[in-house]
């Protein structure tokens, strides 16, 4: 199998879907000409013309409505923000619109929109341009939200999310573009909602997704030298969620450790965190525990980001912390 | 076309817009009596006095066409040819509603008929619009859209960026602006920096009309034309149709007080759409007295009948709560 970027599986992904089904169509800043802003969409605007791929203004509230009405009238629209804090500018399309069209609607309308890009933080691009917004989606029934790790997942769960007859916000990240990984030639796809084992392991459960569970890999090589061995289990689908696999393998280890990259109050650990003491109680040996995001806005200077960001070394002090090893 | 209404194949044009108009004047009506009884709740914008704006510029359109438009909707919905027993029904909010109950007032929805909402924040609805028109472009149909919205929404962001895609990508919409003058309680004056709202789409490089809101014969003809140039030119227009509502913004809100006077609405009232036309078919002699009897009383059952539709209709099962949530 041959190993292919993130970026490039998110390609591969728009390739294919395009070319399978002519309803779907890109939409976004940059995404044409530029050869998309991160490269996602090399070569795309060559291969299937401006009409499937469309640059947009800078008016993101507007073309993700643009997306919403092609969709409600069966075109399959996957719009690109550039990153997601841009796409706050959309909320309003994206949550009275996107999320409610197919329930007001009393069922007449389906809006099979993809809305996809970074989220999370990057490389000192300071505090309007790093932010995790998964929480807010998430928080909105009618909208799926995905946010893959690995080039695999992503190219399988974006050609699922196309697929989709549901609005989908689809989560990337900037740092995983690069990241190379074996991904399948053959048309495939990834089911929306079912998470997956990265890492088998019997001592602590590690709830985690996207750029977080190679920061939590990393943990769990260091863990395992000290002959604790983690367990990680990688989201990939944030709503919903896969609890029947977060609440086996907690009751399995016992013990459960999310690593997000969430600001603390209401991050989507939270919610995993409440469900797993809700559902799973009598099998926790210590109070679920959540390495986040520090509760501030990501700063500039190098040394403040990095120590924004759950890293290696703080994921290892909160598996040992339920391990009441201190 | 009004379903229910007899040997409306038959009837002159203009007579046919007045039917409608009736129609949706009756309807509305009993949309108030209704909501005074309880039996519509939440919020209720009613459309009375403007009444020629939706029926001269639907009647225009063809029934591949699509039509959107905000929350002061019943009026477009009818127009559109959806039956009143189902938007009675869902005003009332029974499973037998144009949107199951789920919608209400300011989410209907008759996708048959290409009625696509129904919205309830404003402005909100016109990029989808863009949608539907970027649609037709891409399918390569001759289809066009009619966004409809009012004059309060057009210095909201989602307006420009609307305008803005409609026309750097040449779509066939027409934005119809319903200028009622005002705002809920603010007129436009105090609202927007342009008085004459058509020459927003200056800033567009789109052309724009102004047309009598309140004649329902000048909106007809005025939206032939523009349709054709739509239509085969595959490019936006603008229309400013002038029109007033007699009632408050909605059954919650005052018809006046510290944002207009009586007197200024009794003024108004002499423009009324449907008096001005029955004056006119009378003239032309279209409408004898017995026809417009026969008329009031057709349409006087058909809305009758809404009610009792809407009266004797479930509400939705509980077990509907979470149907429809995800396709």
């Amino acid at each position: 199998m041959p190993k292919v970027s993130y970026r490039d599986a998110l390609n591969q992904a728009l390739r294919e879907e395009m070319s399978r089904d002519d309803r779907v169509f890109l939409m976004g800043e940059e995404v044409g000409f530029y050869q998309g802003a991160f490269k996602v969409s090399k070569g795309l605007l060559e291969e299937f013309g401006p009409m499937r791929v469309v640059d947009t203004p800078i008016t993101e509230g507007g073309f993700t409505g643009v997306g919403i009405g092609a969709a409600m009238v069966g075109l399959r629209p996957v719009v690109e923000v550039m990153t997601f804090n841009f796409a706050i500018q959309a909320m309003d399309q994206i949550i009275n619109n996107a999320a409610k069209i197919h329930q007001m609607s009393g069922g007449q309308l389906k809006v099979p929109l993809v809305v996809r890009g970074p989220g999370y933080a990057a490389n000192r691009v300071a505090a309007q341009h790093s932010q995790a917004l998964d929480p807010f989606f998430c928080y909105v029934p009618g909208l799926k939200v995905v946010s893959p790790s690995t080039p695999s997942d992503a190219k399988g769960l974006l050609k699922s999310a196309i697929r989709d007859d549901n609005p989908v916000i689809f989560i990337e990240a900037q740092l995983l573009y690069p990241l190379m990984g074996e991904v399948p030639q053959e048309d495939y796809t990834t089911p929306i909602g079912k998470g997956e084992i990265k890492r088998p392991g019997s001592d602590v459960t590690i709830i985690t997704w996207s750029k977080m569970v190679h920061i939590s890999l990393e943990a769990a090589g260091a863990l395992a030298a000290e002959g604790i061995e983690a367990e990680i289990v990688d989201l990939r689908t944030l709503r919903p969620l896969d609890l029947p696999l977060i609440l086996e393998s907690v009751r399995k280890t016992g013990r459960a450790v999310i690593v997000e990259e969430q600001w603390p109050y209401g991050g989507v650990g939270a919610e995993v965190a409440y469900q797993i003491q809700h559902e799973a109680f009598d099998a926790l040996d210590a109070p679920a525990e959540r390495v986040t995001s520090e509760d501030v806005s990501v700063a500039y200077a190098k040394n403040l980001e990095k120590a924004c960001i759950p890293d290696p070394a703080k994921v290892i002090k909160g598996v040992k912390k339920v391990l009441y090893q201190n | 076309m009004v379903p229910g209404a007899m040997n409306s194949q038959q009837e002159h044009p203009k007579v046919r817009f007045y039917r409608e108009m009736l129609l949706i004047r009756r309807f509305e009506e009993k949309a108030a009596e209704m909501y005074a009884l309880g039996k519509i709740g939440g919020f209720c914008h009613l459309y009375i006095g403007e009444e020629a704006v939706a029926v001269g510029a639907i009647s225009a359109a063809r029934d591949e066409d699509y039509v959107i438009t905000a929350y002061r909707e019943h009026g477009h919905a009818l127009a559109r040819g959806s039956d009143p027993k189902r938007v009675m029904a869902e005003l009332f909010g029974k499973a037998t509603g144009l949107s199951k109950g789920k919608g209400g007032s300011m989410h209907l929805f008759d996708v048959p008929r290409h009625f696509m909402g129904g919205y309830a924040i404003v402005g909100g609805h016109i990029p989808l619009a863009i949608g539907l028109g970027f649609a037709i472009k891409y399918r390569k149909t001759d289809q066009v859209v009619l966004c409809f919205f009012g004059e309060g929404s057009v210095p909201n962001g989602a307006f420009h960026e609307s305008m803005n895609m409609a026309s750097l990508w040449r779509l066939p919409i027409v934005f119809i602006c319903e200028n009622n003058r005002f705002g809920m309680g603010t007129p436009i004056e105090r609202a927007s920096a342009l008085y004459d709202i058509a020459h927003a789409a200056k800033g567009y490089n789109m052309p724009y009309h102004h047309v009598d809101g309140m004649d329902v014969v000048a909106m007809y003809e005025s939206m032939v034309k523009i349709l054709e140039v739509v239509r085969t030119g595959k490019r936006p227009i603008f229309v400013e149709a002038r029109t007033y509502r007699f009632m408050g913004h909605s059954m919650a809100d005052p018809a006046h007080g510290h944002y207009r006077t009586k007197a200024e609405i009794d003024e108004q009232k002499k423009h009324d759409p449907i008096l001005v036309l029955q004056a006119a078919l009378q003239k032309e002699e279209l409408l004898t007295e017995p026809a417009l009897k026969k008329i009031e009383d057709e349409v006087h059952a058909t809305v009758q009948a809404a009610v009792d539709y809407a009266e004797q209709s479930p509400e939705p099962d509980l077990s509907a709560l979470y149907e429809d949530l995800y396709a």
